[in-house]
């Protein structure tokens, strides 16, 4: 923004300014004795506001001045936000990579006391997360087909609120209702693999429905009426003509609920139990999956406490590129496949 | 377009009926599936609630003496969803004032063509699992925290927050807030940053022509516009944050008291929290009772998600 009587700051004044705190800074620190790369970031970015508050003020009149310090305020806390993200991912690069090797993948912990790997708990995340969408894509996408094809009047309204206030459930929650659903079945103390995917399905159920609605609601009208035209029944419409169209948003949709939910540990932890060994019979017996497993490799650690560490870390690092990339490949999904639509 | 849709709806209903009965039988068996998938996701909502209340009733129903820790159940909830409400203003409020900074950045500061990779990594913060930040709060952000700890209780030990003794090892109210504020964060920010890049251009364009700098316009035209979007943002963030369970479970260390202090080794714990780490060793009525406080739980946040949705919808309707 450029002043109209003239009297401006030159245009890289906001990155002088930084520049000039950021060394002013360092000075402070070093006089006080007291130097931290934090402490450098945060004395820095004090004094940068003071400094282009004033420059600003002097030259360009106190509006102005004003509007170049929130400007910078905004700028530092986005900066601000991105740190644990940064940190989150150096840090679980760092520590988890010592623990990532060929026998943990593809062993399990059976009596390998300090020692084994986590392949159970890979084999249990494959068949629980597996299974629970199984369940809740048939009946997330026809909640959806009934939203957008052929919903009206009160159920149509209750579906669309209820399934907004279910996306805040806890995820806790949705494990203790698994837990109680089976315990009043099968009696108390019970610990199945299914009963992980059902927690799970009721998380994951309400993404799936909101992420087909929104891509069914895009699909154009006129594609319909040509069909119906045809005298296509509207169950074949809606078969050969809405959902393929639709069909690579729909695949985004759930591989980002899948992302969302494979992380998941409280549920299961109340659910499917804690066990050593490869099981991948989800209605026998309990299961590992692998947030769990990091958490009780965490919580529970061996004779060798650095090595239970150590898998932890290998553990979330598996889980966050398992996330990381279901979420990149969705996105790519969805930009080279989805229908052109005019 | 309602009624477009519905016409041509009837349309293909009338084709549908005139020729032939297979037709009709599949439209049939097709409309009454997604009708009964329809209603199954809200008997599944309304399952949560009846087999969490039918579990919950044996602890609601016996004797304080028969309960872990030789109290009523009032008595055993109350300390937990104190803590649980507290970690959960922390976590608010230091995530909403940043949530619409950076939806601010995104929205109207940050050069165009960074928008999408720059929107693109602050949903990445909502991808990473709970467990993993609960790892990354008590093995870096907690040491990394105790020294600022030692420093608000030196400098501000007076106020009731920070009475300290500061934890040694950072395992603190203060940093579980501060962990389930960067997982809140996203949450907020997506739903601010929908609205402010909503505000009607002409407002904009109209307030920058009168002579406003970016700010003043931002202040006049934007924050205006996006306050109800913002404040129901920070409701699904709090509903968020009250339920999450593995973050608070790792990092707090607990002790069953009810403090204000932040900063201390002893910390009240959460419902959620309190859940994960004894229902695994609990049984009999222990189960029971973490049922119930499971019910509260959801219970609460149920009310909190229903604000934030009748706020949403009521500015949809405007």
């Amino acid at each position: 923004m450029t002043a109209l009587d003239g009297r401006a700051l030159p245009d890289w004044a906001p990155y002088g300014a930084f520049a000039g705190s950021a060394a002013l800074a360092a000075l402070l620190l070093l006089a006080a004795g007291s130097f931290s790369v934090a402490l450098l970031l945060v004395v820095s970015a004090l004094v940068a506001c003071v400094l282009t508050y004033s420059w600003s003020r002097a030259v360009e009149g106190p509006r102005r001045a004003k509007d170049r310090l929130v400007t910078l305020v905004i700028v530092c806390a986005f900066a601000l936000a991105l740190i644990p993200l940064l940190s989150l991912i150096f840090e679980v690069a760092k520590r988890g990579i010592p623990g990532l090797s060929l026998e943990f993948i593809t062993s399990d912990a059976r009596g390998k006391i300090g020692g084994g790997g986590a392949a159970h708990a890979l084999v249990g995340t494959l068949v629980i997360t597996g299974v629970a969408a199984l369940i809740s894509v048939p009946v997330g996408l026809m909640a959806a087909i009934y939203l957008t094809e052929y919903g009206e009047g009160r159920l149509r309204r209750a579906l669309t609120f209820f399934v907004d206030v279910m996306t805040g459930t806890p995820s806790i929650v949705a494990g203790l209702f698994a837990y109680a659903l089976f315990a009043l079945i099968f009696g108390p103390g019970i610990r199945l693999g299914v009963m992980g995917s059902v927690a799970l399905a009721v998380l994951m159920v309400p993404i799936v429905i909101r992420a087909s609605e929104e891509v069914l609601k895009i699909v154009p009208n006129h594609l319909r009426e040509a069909a119906y035209a045809l005298g296509t029944p509207k169950w074949k419409t809606i078969v050969k003509v809405v959902l393929p169209t639709a069909f690579a948003g729909l695949v985004t949709g759930v591989m980002i609920a899948i992302a969302r939910i494979v992380g998941e540990t409280a549920p299961l932890l109340v659910t499917t139990g804690v066990v050593d060994s490869i099981n991948s019979n989800p209605f026998e017996g309990r299961m590992q999956n692998l947030a769990v497993y990091a958490y009780s490799e965490y919580r529970t650690p061996g004779v060798f406490k650095q090595a239970s560490y150590d898998r932890a870390w290998a553990a979330a690092l598996i889980l966050i590129v398992m996330v990381m990339v279901l979420n990149l490949v969705a996105r790519l999904i969805y930009r080279r496949y989805r229908t052109e639509i005019r | 377009m309602e009624l477009h849709a519905d016409t041509t709806t009837n349309a293909g209903q009338l084709l549908a009926a005139s020729s032939g009965g297979e037709r009709r039988v599949g439209d049939r068996v097709f409309s009454s599936l997604s009708v009964a998938a329809a209603v199954t996701i809200l008997a599944l909502l309304g399952g949560v609630a009846f087999f969490l209340l039918i579990e919950a009733l044996p602890a609601v129903e016996a004797s304080p003496s028969q309960l872990p820790g030789d109290q009523s159940l009032i008595d055993y909830i109350a300390p937990l969803a104190f803590g649980t409400v507290l970690a959960a203003t922390i976590a608010v409020l230091i995530a909403v004032p940043l949530a619409v900074a950076v939806a601010l950045f995104i929205s109207h500061i940050a050069p165009r063509r960074l928008v999408l990779a720059l929107g693109y990594m602050v949903d990445l913060l909502a991808a990473v699992p709970s467990i993993v930040y609960g790892l990354w709060g008590i093995f870096v952000l907690g040491p990394a925290a105790v020294g600022p700890m030692e420093w608000l209780e030196a400098k501000l030990g007076f106020l009731p927050f920070f009475e300290g003794p500061a934890s040694v090892t950072g395992r603190t109210m203060l940093v579980a807030g501060l962990v389930l504020a960067v997982m809140i964060l996203p949450i907020v920010s997506a739903v601010a940053r929908e609205v402010f890049s909503q505000t009607p251009r002409r407002l904009q364009e109209g307030a920058l022509a009168l002579g406003a700098t970016r700010w003043e316009m931002i202040k006049m035209t934007v924050l205006p516009f996006g306050r109800s979007s913002v404040i129901s943002g920070a409701m699904l963030g709090l509903g968020r944050a009250l339920g999450e369970t593995m973050a608070v479970t790792i990092i707090l260390s607990v002790s069953g008291i009810v403090t204000f202090n932040l900063i201390s080794q002893a910390n009240p714990s959460t419902i959620a929290a309190n859940i994960a780490l004894d229902f695994p060793e609990s049984s009999g009525l222990a189960i029971n009772t973490l049922i119930a406080s499971g019910l509260v739980l959801f219970a609460i946040t149920l009310v909190t998600n229903l604000v934030a949705r009748a706020i949403i919808s009521r500015q949809n309707v405007q």
